[in-house]
């Protein structure tokens, strides 16, 4: 499984704090794609979010595997 | 004395629900070869744009935010030499005036003090995974990036490796 992590907007548009994928080959581009069309409640905010794999910043290339755990990362606002 | 990096410590950068001390994070820094601490000190304004704020929570995607902020600590380490930095960012509700974020960083002269408080906090606002929420009296609403980088055209904030 891979594991998809929400937070703030982001979160309270699609309703869940994660959800788990089967693994599917899919690259972060692919898997953006998935959650567009699956959240169109939230499509305006996925439009501009960026994407973690294991807690690192990934591309739109990257590819997923297995026990991946990713994170839809809103634009931040800290400090 | 040599020109060397320090090594970071995982503990002196931390994301935490409980109010910040900073004498805490200052203690972290100390060392007989500083000649300067600088702290920087993030509270929360209760006016922005006009719109008067109750109050704010702050999100955050706890472990990730831990490591982007080491990561700062590296990244100030490599670019000033013999600096030690600490940064604590609370999270979940906070009130006007608390404190959301406190930075120490101590290096041997205070020049670079000053630089490398700035850049920390300047990092925070671009790479780590931390949200908030404005709460007003007729409204709330997450606010997005406020360096203007929202889009992020290569997919990832500006600067990152």
């Amino acid at each position: 499984m891979i594991k998809v992590l929400f937070f703030a907007g982001v979160k309270e548009q699609i309703g869940q704090d994660f959800i788990e994928l089967d693994d599917r080959g899919w690259t972060v581009g692919q898997l953006k794609h998935h959650l567009l069309e699956k959240y169109p409640q939230a499509s305006e905010s996925l439009a501009n979010v960026m994407v973690s794999v294991n807690e690192e910043f990934a591309d739109d290339g990257t590819k997923l595997h297995e026990n991946d755990q990713v994170a839809i990362i809103p634009p931040v606002s800290g400090g | 004395m040599s020109n060397q990096q320090v090594p970071i410590q995982a503990e002196h950068f931390r994301i935490v629900t409980e109010p910040i001390s900073v004498e805490e994070v200052i203690s972290r820094v100390v060392h007989p070869h500083a000649g300067a601490i600088n702290t920087f000190i993030g509270t929360v304004r209760e006016l922005t744009r006009g719109r008067k704020t109750l109050y704010l929570e702050y999100e955050a995607y706890v472990s990730m935010a831990e490591k982007k902020l080491q990561q700062i600590g590296q990244e100030i380490g490599e670019r000033w030499p013999n600096s030690r930095v600490a940064i604590f960012h609370r999270i979940g509700r906070l009130a006007i005036s608390d404190i959301a974020v406190a930075i120490a960083v101590s290096t041997p002269h205070r020049a670079d003090a000053y630089e490398a408080s700035r850049y920390a906090i300047e990092r925070i606002k671009d790479i780590v995974p931390i949200w908030k929420k404005e709460f007003w009296e007729d409204g709330e609403a997450w606010i997005g990036n406020q360096k203007e980088t929202v889009a992020y055209p290569t997919g990832k904030p500006e600067g990152l490796e």
